[in-house]
């Protein structure tokens, strides 16, 4: 089982090496994806964990023990709808290829599932209208 | 064989038969030129893309006492001063350095969409106009004109923008990812106006057309209009070839079909929507009108490397999601909207049904024979 989560460390457990724990007590496969973390300061993930479904909800049971807040990235990205002029700026920026265009209607469709938070869709849409939480933490 | 005024009079009649390029692509898959010459009388086309070269011509009024406004700022965005005393030219790319991301282009929509803007102007003061500084807040109802002139629109087809290096490349094509991860480009292919009457029969000055969600005119030939680029086999131009200079009261258009853009370590645009109605007067417009996507070939050029040419390609293939260059299969994303060019096509067939929108007989053809003049620097 693979989930796509941001883990958002608070300051005092930024020097402590839970994600280490993940891999030795819970043998999850963590793929980080993005980090905006430094010791000391509070910090965020974007990991792939993959693991048995059992061995992931303990795992993450032991994060959110140990003061990590953890959520999915679908909760992170948004865009708004009203104002997308269905350009296509975006689409062409994100390699992740959660934001697709095409056949038949031509107009934007986001799938949180393969978005990575690469935030490069905030900088190449033209009107501005992402939004990534986890950039902003 | 129709003409110009059997077409309005059947508009005027509600019984014109008006069809959208998409439409007619399809039909022609069934029928011949010369069948769809009889039973079609106009074909509405569209486009709504990035179009740097726009702006908008603005009369503040008089103040009391009056001022010969020399240096012009609207909310913080330095404008043109060389027009009279009262007159700009708000250019799209228009910008402030130190806040790049707002400038012409947000005006142009905020103007658009009611909103107020500061106006700042000073004047070295003469006998007849003595004020040297204004400050006054304006919007569209409080100032006399706003006309949207762009110079050069609507082009005729565009390249295709990859990019081999291992850097991602910020363009006015929009972000290029490093080793050819992605192509982008921006055009209608089918439904795109110039690239149904190619060679402009019955677009020229005086052409009626949607403008923005209004009405509004082909006011000349664009800039850059280039008639001798290579053709294909269909008469469809492999490059950006033709364009159109456009004007329309901005006071009654709508940001639904005009927004200000910014592209990423490039700057401002304005999305600009059109719309161009082609009567279908005989079987060689009607054949032009039924062009098809993998008809429209355009060419594939590496903007991280020098503008090299890398292929040829068409709209079919581009709008699948995906090309191949070299061997290389590059995933395809456009930069102009599809969906918002289609709306556009169908808003003008409905105006053209509803017989509140009459086509007009251009005044003057578009030149032909035309080239692109470079340009020399003093110390090349």
């Amino acid at each position: 089982m693979i989930q796509k989560v941001v883990l958002s460390f608070p300051v005092d457990a930024t020097d402590r090496s839970l994600t280490y724990d993940l891999v030795k007590q819970y043998d999850i496969r963590i793929n980080i994806l993005k980090a905006e973390i430094q010791a000391g300061k509070s910090g965020n993930l974007l990991v792939e964990l993959e693991a048995e479904p059992q061995k992931l909800d303990e795992g993450i049971a032991y994060l959110i023990a140990n003061g990590v807040t953890v959520s999915p990235v679908s909760s992170k990205v948004s865009y708004d709808e009203k104002w997308c002029i269905h350009c296509g700026n975006c689409v062409s920026a994100c390699f992740s290829h959660a934001l697709t265009i095409g056949a038949p209607d031509w107009k934007l469709h986001f799938n949180p599932d393969k978005c990575i938070a690469c935030k490069l869709c905030l900088k190449s849409c033209p009107l501005k209208l992402f939004r990534i939480e986890f950039a902003e933490s | 064989m129709k003409t110009y005024a059997e077409i309005n009079e059947k508009i005027k009649n509600g019984k014109a038969v008006v069809l959208t390029a998409e439409e007619v692509s399809e039909l022609s898959k069934t029928l011949s030129p010369k069948e769809i010459a009889e039973k079609v009388d106009v074909v509405t086309t569209a486009t709504f893309g990035a179009m740097c070269s726009s702006g908008a011509f603005l009369n503040f009024g008089h103040a009391t006492p009056p001022i010969r406004m020399e240096k012009i700022e609207l909310n913080g965005v330095r404008v043109s001063g060389g027009l009279a005393a009262v007159d700009t030219y708000v250019g799209a790319t228009d910008c402030n350095p130190a806040s790049p991301a707002y400038g012409g282009a947000h005006i142009i929509e905020d103007l658009v969409n009611g909103k107020k803007i500061t106006l700042e102007a000073w004047g070295k003061g003469t006998d007849c106009y003595p004020r040297k500084h204004i400050k006054a807040v304006i919007g569209k109802d409080d100032i006399n004109e706003a006309i949207l002139y762009n110079p050069r629109n609507c082009y005729q087809n565009y390249n295709v923008a990859t990019n081999t290096t291992d850097q991602i490349k910020y363009t006015y094509m929009g972000t290029l990812l490093p080793k050819m991860r992605n192509a982008a480009y921006s055009s209608a292919g089918e439904l795109s106006p110039l690239l149904n009457d190619p060679e402009c029969r019955t677009i020229g000055l005086g052409t009626h057309i949607f403008l923005c969600g209004t009405d509004g005119y082909v006011s000349w030939n664009g800039t850059q209009f280039h008639t001798t680029k290579p053709v294909n086999e269909f008469g469809i131009p492999t490059s950006n070839a033709r364009t159109i200079a456009v004007i329309g009261d901005l006071k009654k258009m709508s940001s639904d079909f005009l927004r200000g853009a910014y592209i990423e370590k490039y700057g401002i645009t304005l999305y600009v929507g059109i719309g161009i109605p082609i009567p279908i007067l005989d079987e060689d417009l009607a054949r032009r009108v039924s062009i098809r996507n993998e008809q429209i070939e355009t060419t594939v050029i590496d903007y991280g490397n020098g503008n090299r040419v890398l292929g040829k390609t068409n709209y079919a293939a581009l709008q699948s999601g995906s090309i191949e260059i070299d061997g290389h299969k590059i995933r395809t994303a456009p930069l102009s909207s599809l969906a918002k060019a289609r709306e556009i096509a169908g808003i003008l067939k409905a105006w053209i049904e509803k017989g509140d929108f009459l086509l007009s007989e251009p005044v003057r053809p578009m030149p032909t024979g035309t080239s692109l003049k470079g340009l020399t620097a003093l110390d090349d």
